[in-house]
């Protein structure tokens, strides 16, 4: 079972108590009605959708109920870190995405089986 | 025809458990959901008579009332000798948010020397000493349902669910206490 480390509760709890929450540090445009429909667009609906490393909002649904951001890489599922929601995003020095090549994928397990 | 409607206990009849972990129906209790600032917590504990636990997973207790830390800002007042808390908590000159909950929760009680385990057996919440000494406290998950676990001794815990799920919590409680007791 992941294990998510909650700012809040200040120890790492179960993933089932989680609750994903979408992208984090995705700024509202303070002119909101003067936007373009095209810059509306880009702040609602568009997402970057990275392979590696990305930041995401959670919430701890079942536990303290509060919206947290963390830093997890989409490939191996790894949490790198976990901060407080309103903090900036942390350096991470040392920190390089997974590659296709770290994690076990279908392909290089079964891709032969029969 | 009855002149009046009988409130009836949510596990009244219920009765489960081993030798190495009782599972029984708390008795019935007044409960209060208590959001408030930081700016409000001593106004808050001066009117209730506790001290609002500012730690996570800590709470307070005295002569029967507790007040458990489940947020930053949201605490559980649970009083089992029935006193009204939401009126207690309205006589602090500060800013909050007290609902009463009273009768949405009811709470399992589990003692014994296994107690912990058959709590683990649907939670996975650690419940070592190390990290969940008596007096801690969290809401997390049990089986499919939302609880808040309460330590109260080093063998006792008092497990605190909604009313509707309270047959299931019951249950799965009996359940893991049977199987802690093999």
């Amino acid at each position: 079972m992941l294990l998510i480390y909650c700012p809040y509760c200040e120890e790492e709890r179960s993933e089932l108590e989680f609750r994903h929450g979408g992208d984090a540090h995705i700024a509202r445009p303070t002119n909101i009605a003067d936007i373009t429909d095209e810059e509306f667009e880009a702040f609602f609906f568009l997402r970057d959708n990275p392979k590696g490393l990305i930041f995401e909002r959670w919430r701890h649904v079942h536990g303290c109920g509060r919206f947290f951001n963390a830093a997890r890489d989409t490939v191996s599922d790894k949490f790198f870190a976990s901060y407080k929601a309103g903090e900036p995003k942390p350096d991470l020095p040392g920190i390089s995405p997974a590659t296709e090549k770290t994690v076990e994928t279908y392909e290089a397990t079964e891709g032969t089986a029969k | 025809m009855a002149e009046q409607a009988l409130r009836k206990a949510p596990l009244g009849g219920f009765h489960g458990g081993s030798a190495a972990a009782h599972v029984t129906a708390a008795g019935p209790a007044t409960r209060l959901s208590l959001r408030a600032g930081a700016d409000a917590v001593s106004a808050l504990s001066k009117a209730l008579g506790l001290d609002l636990p500012q730690k996570p997973k800590t709470s307070a207790s005295a002569n029967g009332r507790h007040a458990l830390w489940l947020g930053p800002d949201e605490w559980l007042l649970i009083d089992e000798n029935e006193a009204d808390l939401a009126a207690l908590a309205a006589k602090a000159d500060a800013l909050h948010s007290a609902v009463d909950v009273s009768h949405r929760n009811t709470a399992v009680l589990v003692a014994g020397a296994r107690a912990a385990e058959a709590i683990a057996s649907a939670s996975p919440h650690d419940l070592s000493p190390k990290v969940f000494p008596v007096g801690a406290c969290a809401r997390t998950v049990f089986g499919k349902i939302e609880v808040v676990i309460f330590r109260t001794g080093e063998q006792e815990y008092r497990v605190e669910c909604w009313r509707s799920f309270a047959p299931y919590a019951f249950a799965l409680l009996a359940e893991g206490a049977e199987d802690a007791g093999l």
